[in-house]
């Protein structure tokens, strides 16, 4: 009998992999780059932004969410397949509030980082300028959901990291939602604390530590010193807490 | 406060008939709100805290479900059944009108807070609409006449127990009639039958009879079951999906209005198959009117010692029933959305796998089963399998119950052998001069009259069962609006391409409809369905912009005839959106109107 090799192939590239691995976290530990954005190394797959979906022999799925098995032929920097995740981005952009010039987030934001490395130049959706809430009322975090992508790293964070279940998603398709943990509904009646994981995972500037916006400058932040695919796509969460 | 001891007591009284027991959170708002007419911020803590988990997520279930209201509403409330049959019916003017006999402009609560007026996905009366739901009870067959009737009532406050009875009539309307429609139900006939041929042979008749799901996908029940059986971690779990959201499909209201001993007694067949204990018939809220008749089927059955303990006495098999409500959310009935319904959660689809017989209710095997199914097992217990397959077509065995609505003169429900064609299908029910019809509800394929030979089977085109028929002046742009919205209301939110496609597509379609579309858009909604057909994480997102885009290619003239004649558009109207500025300024001349002007 001959053994079965753990190994998929990434876009002609041999990846191996650990079995009870993900296909994307078996190109990442390989160092091949497959755009992601709701996932993160340290929480349970979630598979919501569809950033990471490949085509694995043939069908589509996300990347994130599928384990790698032997014989995978995975497409995933094809023309058609970046072309498909521009559009998952600009989706995203049109359907939040985000006015990048004018964000503290600037050059550390995944979502950003990941729509210049998909060389997203246009909008090209009408905006839907959704009417969404800043609450500003804790004293250590702001809460700004003009920027919220849903990626549920808040949720998670704050649910399996820190045991307490500040965030959860309310409401339904287009009306869905970031809300906490309070009778009020607002961030400075929850338990969050500034040390929590949730206070410092959000991808996007949704959720922001406050006084510490610009102590790095916009220029000398993470992604500004290469694109995504190159830089540590996880440092901007990790290396100075935002 | 005496309003806050009626709060504390109606929360109390919920949680306490539900044992505190989270996975019931769904039953238990449906209860309170029953009871206190909204779910308020207060009743959200008070929930919270007497079950012992987070506000924010009892916040996200409360949120998820249309049914649930977390704003005031008016004491009664009325919804209109908005499916695109119910438009055809002309239920926008019904809706129109009953807004004006409160004084209502849209979608809003009268300021005596009597009444409040909306819109709702279809009901599933699409034989016998425009439908409405009042107060959850639905009412059929509405006229100009019974809108003012409805009117009167809620004006003079008449408890809904005191309506004519013949408001509520749910007439059945079988037009024809097969092995399953037109056969008896002997209780315990099957299930002895099943039990007489153990486990594994019921299961081996099971595999002979090639029997496919009837929910829509298709799957082979055997081997659905034989996993399940197969699974470890018990205590195993039935799911009968009674959620009938699909647009245009009321088929299973049928069974269960009429053959509900069928259902049940194909789900305890699935149970001994797969050696399960437990068993849910999950309800989609709009049947609330079934739920009582099938309480009643379920303690007959008890009685007859077809359910509970030592099932037709036999040691170790032990499985009941218990039904479960939605409250509206067409997503629950992807499976996996409909067992974290289940367990009290938001109906947000799993990852899959693992699959449920593998992983699903709490963590236990669960096999979810359509109700047509189920009553199918029921028959192949009965008659064996060999039997079964003898009928319908290689890869679709049996016969299948089409819900027909729309343009036709005998709408209702009829059973075919499967392989029919849609031609005959037409012949029959009376809609000859068709010029399209909807096969498998909004998520399902449109066809066009020149295809009309083609056959309902997997082979072909498969379908959960609905048949929308469209009439020679339908206008296929009206359809592909309808089914837009519908995708753009019911999208769980999950994932972006479906969360934010679906809006897209809805502009995009409204734009054309609207007169404002291009050449360029039509491209736009066809780039978007690809994307979502192949990124979305379930069934919803990836069939949510088949409709328009086949309306699109086989009904090309209509949606041409509505292009405005350049290259590109703006979805906005320049001028119109000055206007709260000229209000303000007090102006309206000549110079405070702009032209917009575009060079093709
Ligand atoms: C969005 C969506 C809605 C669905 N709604 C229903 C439904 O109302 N009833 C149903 O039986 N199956 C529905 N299904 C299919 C179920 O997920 C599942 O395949 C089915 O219940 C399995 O039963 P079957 O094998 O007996 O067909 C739906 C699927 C999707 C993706
Ligand atoms: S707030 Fe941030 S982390 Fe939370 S869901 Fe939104 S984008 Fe994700
Ligand atoms: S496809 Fe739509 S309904 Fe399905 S998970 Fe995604 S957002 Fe939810
Ligand atoms: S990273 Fe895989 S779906 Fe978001």
């Amino acid at each position: 009998m001959t053994e079965i090799e753990n190994v998929v192939v990434i876009d002609g590239l041999r990846v191996p992999f650990e079995p009870g691995q993900t296909i994307l976290e078996a190109a990442l530990a390989a160092g091949v780059w497959i755009p992601h954005l709701c996932h993160h190394p340290d929480f349970a797959p979630h598979g919501s932004c569809k950033v990471c979906t490949v085509v694995v022999n043939g069908r589509n799925g996300s990347a994130c969410t599928m384990r790698a098995l032997p014989g995978q032929e995975v497409a995933s920097a094809t023309p058609e397949i970046q072309e498909r995740r521009r559009t998952l981005l600009q989706m995203l952009f049109v359907e939040g509030n985000h006015f990048c010039p004018g964000c503290e987030k600037s050059g550390n934001c995944t979502l950003q980082a990941l729509a210049y490395d998909a060389e997203m130049l246009t909008p090209r959706f009408d905006h839907f300028y959704p009417n969404r809430r800043l609450d500003g009322s804790h004293p250590d975090v702001l809460l700004d959901l003009d920027r919220c992508i849903l990626c549920e790293l808040c949720v998670r964070a704050s649910r399996d990291v820190d045991g307490k279940s500040v965030f959860a998603v309310a409401g339904r398709g287009g009306d869905c939602r970031i809300v906490v943990n309070s009778p009020t509904g607002r961030l400075g009646d929850t338990d969050l604390a500034i040390e929590d994981a949730a206070a410092h995972v959000c991808p996007v500037g949704a959720i922001l530590p406050k006084r510490v916006g610009f102590s790095v400058p916009i220029g000398a932040r993470v992604f500004d010193a290469g694109p995504i695919s190159e830089v540590s796509p996880h440092l901007a969460r990790t290396e100075d807490g935002r | 406060m005496p309003d806050d001891d009626l709060e504390t007591r109606a929360v109390d009284a919920a949680l306490d008939r539900h044992r505190r027991d989270r996975t019931r959170l769904v039953e238990i708002l449906r209860e309170i709100q029953d009871d206190l007419r909204w779910l308020s911020p207060d009743t959200l803590t008070a929930v919270a805290a007497g079950l012992g988990v987070s506000r924010a997520d009892v916040e996200a279930t409360a949120t998820f479900y249309a049914f649930f209201a977390t704003r005031p509403r008016g004491r009664t409330r009325i919804l209109f059944s908005d499916n695109v049959t119910d438009r055809m019916a002309g239920n926008r003017a019904l809706y129109r009108r009953m807004l004006a006999q409160f004084g209502l402009s849209g979608d809003e609560t009268s300021a005596d807070g009597r009444v409040s007026v909306g819109l709702t996905a279809c009901t599933g009366m699409g034989d016998q609409g425009p439908a409405i739901l009042v107060d959850g009870r639905v009412v059929t067959r509405m006229t100009a006449d019974r809108v003012d009737a409805v009117a009167d009532l809620v004006r003079r406050d008449v408890a809904l127990a005191d309506w004519p009875e013949e408001f509520f009539r749910v007439d059945d309307q079988v037009r024809r009639a097969d092995v399953l429609l037109g056969g008896p139900w002997v209780p315990g006939e099957s299930l002895s039958a099943a039990i007489a041929r153990g486990r594994d042979g019921m299961l081996a008749e099971m595999r002979a009879s090639n029997l496919r799901g009837r929910g829509g996908a298709g799957f082979t029940t055997a081997v659905k079951w034989m996993a399940a059986r197969d699974a470890a971690g018990g205590p195993k779990v039935i799911v009968c999906n009674a959620d009938e959201g699909e647009p245009g499909t009321f088929k299973d209201r049928v069974l269960l209005a009429s053959h509900a001993g069928k259902v049940f007694e194909g789900m305890a067949v699935a149970a001994w198959c797969v050696g399960a204990s437990e068993g849910f018939l999950y309800l989609r809220g709009e049947y609330l009117h079934l739920k009582a008749p099938l309480e009643a089927v379920l303690a007959d059955m008890r009685a007859r010692g077809l359910l509970g303990r030592s099932v037709l006495g036999t040691e170790g098999f032990d499985f009941d029933v218990e039904i479960r409500m939605g409250a509206g959310a067409y997503v629950c009935g992807e499976e996996t959305a409909l067992i974290e319904s289940l367990e009290g959660k938001p109906g947000r689809p799993r990852i899959r796998p693992p699959f449920p017989v593998v992983r699903g209710y709490l963590g236990r095997p669960t096999v979810v089963n359509n109700v047509e199914t189920l009553c199918k097992a029921h028959e192949i217990a009965k008659r064996g399998g060999a039997w079964f397959a003898g009928t319908g077509t290689r890869q679709s065995t049996g016969t299948k119950l089409l819900s027909i609505s729309g343009d036709c003169d005998r709408p209702g429900v009829y059973e075919y052998p499967f392989g029919v064609a849609i031609a005959e299908v037409l012949a029959d029910c009376g809609a000859e001069r068709a010029i399209a019809v909807q096969v498998g509800g909004a998520s399902g394929v449109l066809v066009a009259a020149d295809d009309f030979r083609r056959r309902i089977a997997f082979e072909d085109v498969p379908t959960a069962g609905a048949m929308m028929v469209f009439g020679p002046g339908r206008d296929l742009v009206d359809v592909a609006a309808a089914f837009a919205d519908f995708f753009a209301e019911e999208s769980c939110g999950f994932c972006t391409p479906c969360r934010v496609g679906t809006r897209l597509v809805k502009r995009l379609v409204d734009k054309v409809a609207a007169g404002h579309g291009t050449h360029g858009d039509l491209l736009e909604i066809r780039r978007l369905q690809s994307l979502m057909a192949r990124t979305s994480h379930c069934g919803l997102g990836q069939t949510a912009a088949n409709a328009v885009v086949d309306a699109l290619e086989r009904f090309r003239p209509a949606f041409e005839r509505r292009l405005a004649a350049v290259d590109f558009e703006p979805a906005f109207d320049l001028d119109a959106s000055l206007a709260t500025a000229r209000r303000l300024a007090g102006r309206d001349d000549a110079d405070a109107h702009l032209v917009q002007e575009f060079e093709p």
